[in-house]
């Protein structure tokens, strides 16, 4: 792999930017290989690169059926913070932060990860309650998190409207200095280029159609473009399809498909240097380096796996922006997208075996999947290389859905959760 | 948008009149004291989520409050036919 520094860019200047070595390679698929990986989005890449990297195998695949990084971790809004209030969660998303505040450099790659802060606005009492009780959780579990006043919030952010005389007042905030916000595509991109530098086949356009199953077990997966492809396990990461890909194995999930939107602005000059979120009102907004406010909210209620959802949902968060920001009322909105989130009932991760053996799923990541990435393909790479889960997994597995051993995120975590 | 009528008012009525409850014809086992946890489990979180032709349970939340069957493609957006439960 070409190292990314200063010096290979003045060298490569001069000669006029000609030969740059390909980021990854291109190539067809082997007959068999050790793990088979079927998702090439954020999650799936990191979990190639881990399993390269800390577990020594490198005969694996990433099977994409699109392009890299073309799903949801193109389509989210970049939120990274691990405030969650249980302590299974808080785990998790905590072990993701920490490899995020090295990623740039463990990668040699800029993801362009910017710890500028999350705010969660608390609008009542309740919320307040609420706040305090995730924020002593946290502090409990090593996360650095801190209640805000009003005034506080009010010189962090001062296009906020902290005034309190509005409909929904702003009585103060928890606050995450180490969250923030990450290039979502240099995530997906960076774990392409290490995960193929050791030797990882990253094959895109290639769809899986079904799993070769023998005495209740996965030997293989059949694409519809290079047909037959033999593995010993098998690691589906593809969050929305998680449903589509268990049926192919004939077992239902905890999961259903949903809409999510987001929308940007036009560029502006920077007017905010955080990341404000209201459980609320429900929104969430930050602004990029280029100057776009990035908007978000809840989900569509109904099922879908068309990316779009409706426009009432997407009237209804930027009232909720104009809310919190009345002087964002004029600005105006560039693009629109939906991405397709695959929600559990306790809006925490499925990371399991499943019943059928060597396939493995990480998934129900729903609408906060983002900032996990690294945490993610770290933890389901130690799973699909010792074949079963580790202390941080444990709680996330399938059989919570029969023991009732639930996880409540929905709500506590300071959701929208994003 | 969803355009949807109803099949008790039988009138087509904006999306935001109505609510998203569940998959269509989820039965609650007849005997729950007597279910494994597999069986409760499998009733309570599991899901058909289907990419395609799917009926979904809705209810007419601000206007006749009745639930019915929707039965629409989640892949097209395409609502094939309205029933009352």
């Amino acid at each position: 792999m070409e190292k990314y520094s200063a010096f290979t860019l003045f060298a490569h200047a001069l000669k006029h930017h000609k030969n740059w070595q390909p980021v990854w390679r291109t190539p067809s698929p082997k007959k068999t290989y050790d793990v088979v990986i079927v998702g090439g989005g954020g999650h799936g890449l990191a979990t190639a690169y881990y399993l390269a990297k800390n577990h020594s195998l490198k005969n694996v695949a990433v099977l994409e059926k699109g392009y890299l990084g073309g799903g949801n971790t193109a389509r989210n809004t970049t939120i990274i913070r691990s405030n969650y209030l249980w302590d299974e969660a808080a785990c998790l998303y905590e072990h993701s932060m920490k490899l995020w505040e090295g990623l740039s450099n463990e990668l040699n790659y800029n993801v362009m990860f910017s710890q500028r802060g999350v705010l969660n606005l608390g609008h009542t009492l309740q919320c307040m309650r609420d706040i305090e009780r995730r924020v002593n959780a946290n502090r409990l579990n090593g996360i650095d998190s801190v209640v805000l006043s009003t005034k506080e919030v009010q010189k962090l952010v001062p296009a906020l409207d902290c005034s309190s005389n509005r409909r929904y007042p702003i009585l103060g905030a928890s606050w995450q200095p180490r969250a923030g916000i990450a290039r979502h595509d240099a995530v997906a991109w960076g774990y392409a280029r290490a995960a193929d530098a050791l030797g990882v086949d990253i094959i895109q356009g290639c769809t899986v159609e079904g799993f070769m199953l023998e005495n209740g077990a996965a030997t293989g997966v059949k694409t519809r473009e290079y047909g037959a492809i033999n593995a010993a396990r098998i690691g589906c990461v593809v969050a929305g399809n998680s449903s589509v890909l268990s049926s192919m194995a004939g077992f239902k999930l905890p999961i259903e498909s949903h809409p999510l939107q987001a929308s940007v602005s036009e560029p502006l000059k920077p007017v905010l240097d955080t990341v404000v979120m209201s459980n609320h009102v429900h929104a969430y907004i930050s602004q990029s380096d280029k100057g776009e406010l990035v908007i978000g909210a809840g989900i569509d209620g109904y099922n879908g796996y068309g990316q779009r959802g409706s426009y009432s949902t997407i009237e209804d968060t930027l009232r909720a922006i104009i809310e919190m920001f009345p002087s964002f009322s004029r600005v105006r909105m560039n693009r629109q997208w939906g991405g397709i989130v695959d929600t559990t009932p306790d809006a925490c991760p499925v990371i399991s075996e499943t019943p059928v053996k060597n396939l493995f799923f990480n998934c129900g990541w729903g609408t906060g999947g983002f900032k996990a990435t690294p945490g993610s393909g770290h933890v389901f790479s130690s799973m699909l290389s010792e074949g079963k889960a580790s202390m941080l997994t444990k709680p996330f597995s399938l059989e919570r859905f029969y023991t009732g051993a639930l996880i409540d995120e929905h709500g506590a975590a300071g959701v929208a959760h994003s | 948008m969803f355009y949807i009528r109803c099949p008790y008012c039988e009138e087509h009525r904006d999306e935001q009149e109505f609510h998203r409850v569940a998959e269509a014809n989820l039965v609650r086992p007849s005997d729950p004291d007597g279910c494994s946890d597999q069986e409760w489990g499998e009733y309570l979180y599991f899901r058909k989520n289907t990419r395609g032709e799917y009926n979904e349970l809705w209810v007419h939340s601000v206007g006749c409050r009745k639930f019915f069957n929707i039965q629409r493609n989640t892949e097209t957006y395409e609502i094939l036919n309205t029933s009352p439960v």
